[in-house]
């Protein structure tokens, strides 16, 4: 160590004989002042020489677009903690899952299904029976040809209580079929599970009762079919050599934290379809670095659903990119929970009064900043009805905004309890700036319009889940997206058994409007039936809708074919750039 | 001296017993599981899950389980990244994190060291002042705000640099600025003063006197003595590196060991947080090992055995 230090002090002097200190000045010589200014001279040309040759090396390689490789490259915002189908529970994982499997159907850019590995099926009569026909060419990526057997085998597998490393928290999807629920919860035999396959290419299902989004389900990653060789190897999930995939695009890498990349799987039926010859995703955990990559040309795609941009420059970058920036509506709702069950929420009118006076478009406009709407029910739009959307036709006109109103409400509210004024309560929200900012400007609202206190609160995500669940919130941030394109998925919410009610609401009226709904086959009568209970519920305020989400995102203008559907899932297996 | 190291290697090994109970004990405290979500699971198989990882047992005996796999160096698996060990994972990300940190203190030392000299040698002139004033927005500039900064300037508008990802050599050049920034701002002040300090004892004037050179006497004997309070710095500094990389390597887009740091928290990764936590105490603690014995090297006066002589 001694001679280290030397060595090195002895190179950097090397250029000074002379130098100064307070007490020495007097025995020095002078000329060690030009030596000094010299070496800084020197020092600072050899900077901007390096700064130079830098910028020469470096100007080569930036700005490429991904056209140029026939490449298409995205952001993950965090590494998929799992990439088993019946595993897989969080939009990141999704994305990737959606590209190298398929299911029975596939949903078209239109939100229509369309056949995906089945080629066509049939519906019994009392619509509770589907045989799906298996297309012949459909392959896994190793070369097996896709059968039959794949889907019962994935579907019982989805359903195992006892699967590894930990059942599926999704299987509640597949309890529609006959004797699913009693084998997942313990009580019933594997082999009571109504799905089987009669031969290679034929699959017969039975449900409890007709449900006419059942095929849009079919796409859905839960349903998708798994290679029977996964028994062998519980860890077949984990890298990329050991998965054996279905779907159009086949996982060549997979670098931990670092980046994840697909090529077109040549096994696929409709590999001629598909036009990327890769598509590749860094994990960058940053919305500026993320829109910095996109500005440097180091992404084709950035934003949601797989990352993010960052808010407040939404606006100038609406200037500067009108082509590539867009905002798509996502069949997602943002509200507030109120807890009923605490006095003095339990009064309808002060919850009413808290919910008329808050000016939605407000919130929409100059604090989320994403294009949002603002919401007055609780389906959003994108969510099918009859013929149209359900938002389309049945108007969520269900209560305005009314200062006034709220006014006197919430002083007819607070006699009937006794009160001369709302005692201080607290809105609690998960850690995020959005939800803060969002929770700033309603407290602000309350305290101008009706003039009551409520101080906001955030907690970290996990106890947050836990205060919710255990109601011990007295108004709560909340948001929920469609699993399925109807819109039970979301009045489904609030029935008295829901594990995702939260609010206390139970109403035996509005169980058995949504039991009849499940029992119905006629379209038009369930959304009646539908749209009832959705009255029902925001008529008592339980909830206060806020608004509808949007997916925000950059793309650039020569990539078509990648859309983000109405849940907000990015969709790229059928894109391609456009020749210039 | 061996004696001395062994001692030393001995209460690191105590030490790290207690911040592994106290971080296990502190986990099982927090609310929430591993197992949440927004979409609340069945309650049969939340319970489920319970049993399977031992979740069930009296928080006791999951302790001396864990203790007991932990002996035989056995760290478990990642909760959230399922079959991912938790060896694994701090081995993908420790690559990243290592180059970075050790480059960070070389900058650090070196730049450090040469600004303070720079200084000390210019007193009360243009250089000293200057010195004084990067040290001061060395110190007082969070790096979240230098690696931004730096990302956008040199990245984004110059177009001098990647910004982000460590695939070529010059991709660590933005990076080890943002985490040396603040180190190499501290050593400058440092060296400034503690070189002055020295440059104005008796010996110095007396090795003048002798008619020794400026280099000699410098490097023999002005360095050795003002460079103590530097060594003192290198273990806060290690520390501070691996804490800043969390931010830095977040902005420009690096695996390593921060992110999985911050995430396995609120992911509640049980193993990944201990298996962490007791990875980086290990580094901290062989941070101020080595600066222990380094003193012993750099300055004689200071023995680190006590009686006569070394061992």
């Amino acid at each position: 160590m001694r001679m280290n230090i030397h060595t090195f002090m002895y190179i950097l002097t090397m250029h000074s004989t002379r130098f100064h200190t307070p007490n020495a000045l007097h025995i020095m010589k002078k000329g060690s002042v030009n030596m000094k200014r010299n070496k800084l001279v020197s020092i600072l040309s050899l900077v901007l020489v390096l700064a130079l040759v830098t910028t020469g090396c470096a100007s080569g390689s930036k700005g490429e677009s991904g056209a140029k490789n026939n490449e298409f490259r995205m952001n993950l915002a965090s590494e998929p903690p799992s990439l088993d189908p019946a595993q897989a529970t969080d939009q990141v994982s999704f994305t990737i899952i959606n590209a190298i499997y398929e299911g029975l159907t596939i949903i078209d850019e239109n939100g229509d299904v369309q056949p995906g590995i089945a080629e066509k099926w049939a519906v019994s009569e009392d619509g509770k029976t589907y045989t799906f026909t298996i297309r012949s060419d459909a392959k896994w990526n190793n070369g097996d040809a896709v059968t039959a057997h794949d889907f019962e085998f994935s579907w019982k597998r989805a359903l195992d209580p006892m699967l590894v490393p930990e059942p599926s928290q999704y299987a509640y999807q597949l309890y529609y079929i006959e004797g699913a629920e009693a084998y997942n919860t313990g009580s019933g035999s594997v082999d009571d599970v109504k799905v089987k396959a009669t031969d290679d290419h034929t699959l017969v299902v039975t449900l409890n009762a007709p449900t006419v989004y059942f095929e849009s389900l079919l796409s859905t990653a839960v349903y998708f079919p798994v290679h029977q060789s996964v028994t062998e190897n519980e860890a077949f999930a984990a890298a990329a050599d050991t998965m054996v995939t279905n779907g159009p695009f086949t996982m060549t890498e997979w670098k931990r934290n670092t980046a994840i990349t697909l090529e077109p799987s040549e096994t696929y039926y409709g590999r001629d379809n598909i036009k990327f010859a890769k598509v590749s995703f860094t994990m960058v955990n940053d919305s500026n670095s993320e829109l910095n990559m996109y500005e440097t040309g180091k992404l084709d795609y950035a934003g949601y659903p797989t990352g993010s941009l960052p808010t407040d420059q939404y606006e100038s970058l609406k200037q500067k990119y009108t082509e590539e920036f867009q905002i798509k509506g996502t069949a997602s709702l943002y509200y507030y929970l109120i807890n009923t069950t605490e006095a003095p929420f339990t009064n309808q009118k002060i919850r009413q009064a808290l919910s008329l006076s808050v000016n939605r478009a407000d919130i929409t406009d100059k604090v989320t900043l994403g294009g949002q709407l603002p919401a007055y029910g609780l389906v959003p739009p994108g969510i099918k009805g009859v013929e149209d959307e359900y938002r389309a036709e049945v108007s969520d006109d269900y209560f305005k905004e009314d200062l006034e109103l709220a006014k006197t409400l919430l002083a007819e509210g607070l006699a009937e309890e006794g009160l001369t004024e709302l005692p201080a309560f607290s809105v609690t929200f998960n850690t995020n700036e959005l939800h803060q900012k969002v929770a700033e400007a309603i407290v602000d609202m309350w305290r101008n319009n009706l003039g009551v206190n409520a101080q906001i609160g955030n907690e970290e995500w996990g106890v947050f889940l836990d205060n919710r669940t255990a109601m011990n919130y007295q108004v709560a941030r909340a948001g929920w997206g469609a699993d399925y394109n109807d819109p039970i998925s979301f009045i489904g919410l609030f029935t008295s058994k829901s594990g995702n009610n939260n609010t206390g609401y139970a109403n035996a009226d509005y169980d058995a409007l949504v039991e009849q709904v499940n029992q119905t086959t006629d379209a038009a009568e369930r959304m009646k039936l539908m749209a009832e209970a959705e009255k029902m519920l925001i008529d008592t305020h339980s909830i206060i809708p806020l608004y509808y989400y949007s997916t925000v995102y950059l793309m650039k203008p020569d990539v078509k074919g990648v859309y983000v559907d109405y849940k907000g899932d990015i969709i790229f297996t059928r894109g391609y750039y456009e020749a210039e | 001296m061996v004696r001395y190291v062994i001692k030393k290697i001995l209460f690191m090994l105590l030490s790290l017993f207690v911040l592994a109970s106290a971080t296990f004990f502190l986990m099982k405290a927090i609310p929430g599981n591993p197992f949440q979500s927004e979409k609340n699971i069945p309650p049969a198989i939340q319970q489920m899950l319970y049993e399977r990882y031992g979740f069930d047992q009296p928080v006791w005996k999951q302790y001396l389980n864990y203790m007991g796999n932990l002996l035989q160096l056995d760290l478990g698996t990642s909760m959230k990244q399922q079959y991912v060990t938790v060896e694994t994972v701090i081995k993908n990300g420790f690559g990243y994190s290592l180059q970075l940190g050790v480059l960070a203190i070389l900058v650090s030392i070196v730049v450090g060291v040469l600004l303070g000299l720079v200084a000390a040698l210019n007193h009360r002139k243009f250089l000293d002042g200057f010195t004084i004033f990067i040290a001061v927005l060395g110190v007082s500039i969070p790096n979240f705000v230098v690696a931004s900064a730096l990302q956008y300037i040199f990245g984004v508008q110059l177009r001098w640099f990647n910004v982000t990802g460590l695939y070529e050599p010059l991709d660590y050049v933005l990076p080890v600025i943002a985490l040396s920034f603040l180190p190499t701002a501290f050593i400058a002040r440092l060296t400034r003063s503690s070189m002055l300090e020295v440059l104005s004892a008796d010996y110095i004037k007396t090795a003048r006197s002798k008619g020794l050179s400026g280099r000699v006497i410098l490097v023999k004997h002005a360095l050795r003595n003002a460079i103590l309070p530097v060594v003192t710095y290198v273990g806060p500094m290690t520390a501070n590196i691996i804490t800043g990389s969390v931010i830095v390597e977040q902005i420009f887009g690096i695996g390593g060991l921060g992110k999985d740091f911050v995430s396995s928290i609120t992911n509640r990764d049980y193993t990944l947080i201990m298996g962490l936590t007791l990875f980086y105490a290990v580094i901290l603690m062989i941070a101020r090992l080595i600066t222990d014995i380094a003193y012993g090297f750099v300055d004689p006066r200071i023995k680190l055995t006590r009686g006569k002589g070394g061992s």
